[in-house]
């Protein structure tokens, strides 16, 4: 027995039948699922935007106006309209699991499902007014 | 190896997701969109490196930059495994992803840390 595939640890002669690599194109609810979990590509450009420009920065005043000038093309407020779609959709989707993946107890009751996810809008609110502030506000 | 790391990669991976839904959409907003098409008054070159000179402010970027590199190397990991299904391809998955998001925190860590 192989376990290099890192599949099929027990049972590897069961029949499997083969599903296409396009499996997720067949419903809408599988088309969705896989976009979001795709949402981890814009989350993660977004984050190397972020280093480029903590990069620029440091590097002095002209390599920053270069970094301000490529987010002004075109191209790049395209691709940033892209990753606030995606990124909103992940945190919508974020904290419509927040509840499943963390049981919340109050007195031995379990709280509500909503409730969980309305206080993650709540705090989602709070730090974005917060951070808003520190950045621009002053 | 990778199998002890798993519990390590599924916390970060949910700090990541964390930090990216609380955070993501407003920096998204203001760095990628409002302040590119000049509809808010840029805080311009002199005041973001005042900004970024205060420890605090460093360690916040380390920890917005790093822990969705990691969120989203994981994430995409398993979206190549069952998405496209590549589990076949594991070990260059694995090297790729966590590299990446290895090198983009040493990056990070490199830039802020040296900052002033």
């Amino acid at each position: 027995m192989t376990t290099e595939s890192g599949y099929t640890l027990y049972h590897p002669k069961w029949y499997r039948h083969p599903v296409s690599v396009w499996w997720w194109l067949s419903s809408w609810g599988y088309m969705k699922f896989v976009l979001r979990e795709l949402t981890s590509v814009p989350v993660a450009i977004f984050s190397l935007l972020t280093l480029w420009q903590v990069r620029s920065l440091a590097n002095g005043s002209e390599a920053y106006a270069r970094f301000e000038t490529w987010m002004s093309s075109p191209l790049a407020v395209v691709l940033n309209v892209l990753i606030f779609v995606a990124v909103l959709f992940h945190t919508q989707t974020w904290f419509l699991a927040a509840p499943k993946a963390m049981e919340v107890r109050l007195s031995g009751k379990r709280v509500p499902d909503i409730l969980i996810i309305v206080s993650n809008y709540i705090g989602w609110g709070v730090v974005s007014a917060v951070v808003a502030w520190f950045w621009l506000g002053r | 190896m990778l199998k002890k790391m798993t519990p390590l990669l599924w916390f970060l991976f949910s700090a990541g997701g964390t930090v990216a839904a609380l955070l993501f959409p407003l920096h998204v907003l203001v760095t990628g969109l409002l302040i590119p098409l000049g509809w808010i008054d840029v805080p311009g070159y002199d005041s973001m490196v005042s900004l970024v000179s205060h420890p605090l402010a460093r360690a916040y970027l380390f920890v917005l930059i790093s822990l969705p590199l990691f969120h989203g190397a994981h994430r995409f990991r398993y979206t190549l495994y069952d998405g496209l299904k590549l589990k076949h391809l594991h070990v260059p998955i694995v090297l790729i992803c966590y590299g990446s998001a290895l090198t983009g925190t040493a990056a990070a860590a490199f830039f802020l840390w040296n900052f002033s």
